[in-house]
């Protein structure tokens, strides 16, 4: 473990309406054992014996569920490891006297809150316009009263691994949020729930992701490669077919 | 709630369509100029009637309407795709780190797009606008007719070493260009099913890589024998 010692530049915005800049800050007495966020305590608290403004940044579960964690870690969401969140990534893989930049998620469809916290309420208003089944279903049905095969609720339940952090918006070129939308898509339509609604969810869902001002895909793969869930693309092309096919079939 | 023809999916649908018909005009184009390899009179008089034929006949010309209208499409809907991104993240990133997570020409194909836009227009300059309206040499046939000889345009342009390293230059940038969009549009229109997707990912970059070699390895015959 021993020591460690960081410089971290950190970008510090005092609203949505301030204009922000990087300020650069030298932190002591961490170790490798360390999560990222356990790290950013760290830092606050020694900011906070300076009289300087603790650093604002999202966490909850800090166990790589509730995907809170935001930050892009020397230009990659999450940090340097694949299929990681930032609550998850440690400092073991940090070298003394690195120097670390640490940036909000950047898209106009997040806008920046305070410091690293951005909005991601964007992504709550995708999900309101079609990410459901609307009947009521009361209570958990029985396991197996409607069969699944299994291949399809592996499928599924890969696509519900998505945890809504919006690191496929911040790391795509074009602040595309296709990776996100198309695994809430797919999670419901590829099982028999989410059939009735299926045209109908997909059509709302993506007339949604484009009024919120996210851009377009252009298939570069970079989501796929920096999601913590590792959600594939192969959704994206699903979500594609299913919206230009209920589309063209009038 | 049907906003499908402005949506960015169907935007993207008739960028991969119009760019995958611009590549089977590429075959076409490039099966033409393999006449160029022809030598001596034989491949001068085959070249010209063939240039003729390809300038007078109805069908090609309705294809050429296409194409133009094509190449438009692609690039007017592409430029409203990138602003549109460009829009979509105001505030740039300082650090950013593109190479761990995707491709290069995934990355840059406005910038690709811009150069084979730029050399559209001078290829157009020196041959297509040259053949039209400009004033052209003419090859005499043995039956006495004359016509039109751009095979000689062709090979004396291609005399000079600036003009073919810019062609060769710029075959390259279509490489880059059909190396991610080929692949890409595939996956737009939804064809690059999982079980597919290594095969794809090869014809991809078969296609990429042969189409501009092989339209390159002419003018690079030309000036080699031309010296
Ligand atoms: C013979 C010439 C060309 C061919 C064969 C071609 C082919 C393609 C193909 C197949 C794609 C992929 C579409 C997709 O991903 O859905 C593409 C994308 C693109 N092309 Fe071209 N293209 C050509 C010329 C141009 C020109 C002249 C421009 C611009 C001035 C251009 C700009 C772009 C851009 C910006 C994209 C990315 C679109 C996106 O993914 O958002 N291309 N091209
Ligand atoms: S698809 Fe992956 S990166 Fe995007 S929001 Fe879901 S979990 Fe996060
Ligand atoms: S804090 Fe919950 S995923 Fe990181």
């Amino acid at each position: 473990m021993g020591d460690l010692q960081l410089t971290l530049k950190v970008w510090r915005q005092r609203s949505s309406s301030d204009k922000g800049k990087f300020e650069t800050y030298d932190v002591s007495g961490l170790n490798s054992h360390m999560s990222f966020l356990e790290m950013m305590d760290v830092l606050n608290e020694q900011l906070v014996g300076k009289d300087i403004e603790p650093i604002a940044f999202d966490h909850d579960c800090r166990e790589g569920i509730c995907g809170m964690c935001s930050m892009v870690i020397n230009g990659r969401a999450h940090g340097p490891l694949k299929g990681t969140t930032t609550c998850q990534l440690h400092m073991r893989h940090f070298k003394n006297e690195d120097t670390i930049t640490i940036e909000p998620w950047r898209a106009k469809a997040f806008p920046v809150v305070k410091d690293l916290v951005v909005d991601r309420s964007s992504f709550d208003r995708i999900i309101q316009s079609g990410g459901y089944v609307s009947v009521n279903t009361g209570s958990a049905p029985d396991g197996n009263a409607i069969p699944i095969p299994k291949e399809v609720a592996e499928e599924a339940f890969d696509a519900a691994a998505c945890i809504g952090c919006g690191a496929c918006v911040a790391t795509c070129k074009n602040a595309s949020a296709s990776l996100f939308v198309s695994a809430k898509v797919s999670q419901l339509a590829l099982l028999p729930q989410g059939q009735p609604e299926r045209k109908e969810r997909v059509n709302k869902m993506v007339s949604k992701m484009d009024e919120e001002g996210f851009g377009h895909c252009t298939n570069t793969g970079a989501c796929q490669a920096e999601c913590p869930k590792e959600i594939s693309i192969e959704y994206i092309r699903k979500m594609n077919l299913d919206y230009n096919l209920s589309n063209l079939k009038g | 709630m049907n906003n499908y023809l402005t949506s960015t999916i169907f935007r993207k649908v008739l960028a991969s369509l119009s760019g995958l018909f611009l590549v089977t005009f590429l075959v076409g184009h490039l099966v033409g100029n393999l006449q160029l390899f022809i030598p001596g009179v034989q491949g001068q008089t085959q070249f010209n009637k063939y240039a003729l034929f390809m300038t007078t006949n109805p069908v090609v010309q309705a294809l050429s309407i296409i194409t133009y209208s094509a190449i438009l499409l692609h690039i007017f809907i592409t430029l409203f795709l990138v602003i549109q991104s460009r829009r979509a993240r105001p505030v740039g990133y300082a650090v950013s780190n593109g190479n761990d997570s995707s491709g290069w020409s995934s990355r840059n194909m406005a910038i690709l797009g811009t150069v084979l836009l730029f050399f559209l227009v001078i290829h157009l300059k020196s041959f297509w606008y040259k053949m039209h309206f400009g004033e052209m040499p003419y090859q005499y046939l043995s039956d006495g007719t004359k016509i039109k000889d751009l095979y000689q345009v062709t090979t004396s342009a291609f005399q000079n070493p600036f003009y073919t390293f810019f062609y060769v230059f710029c075959m390259g940038a279509l490489s880059l260009h059909l190396k991610h969009g080929v692949e890409s549009a595939i996956q737009t229109v939804g064809l690059r099913i999982p079980s597919y997707e290594k095969l794809f990912k090869y014809a991809a970059i078969a296609v990429a890589f042969s189409i501009p070699a092989i339209f390159a390895s002419i003018p690079v015959y030309l000036y080699f024998t031309n010296i």
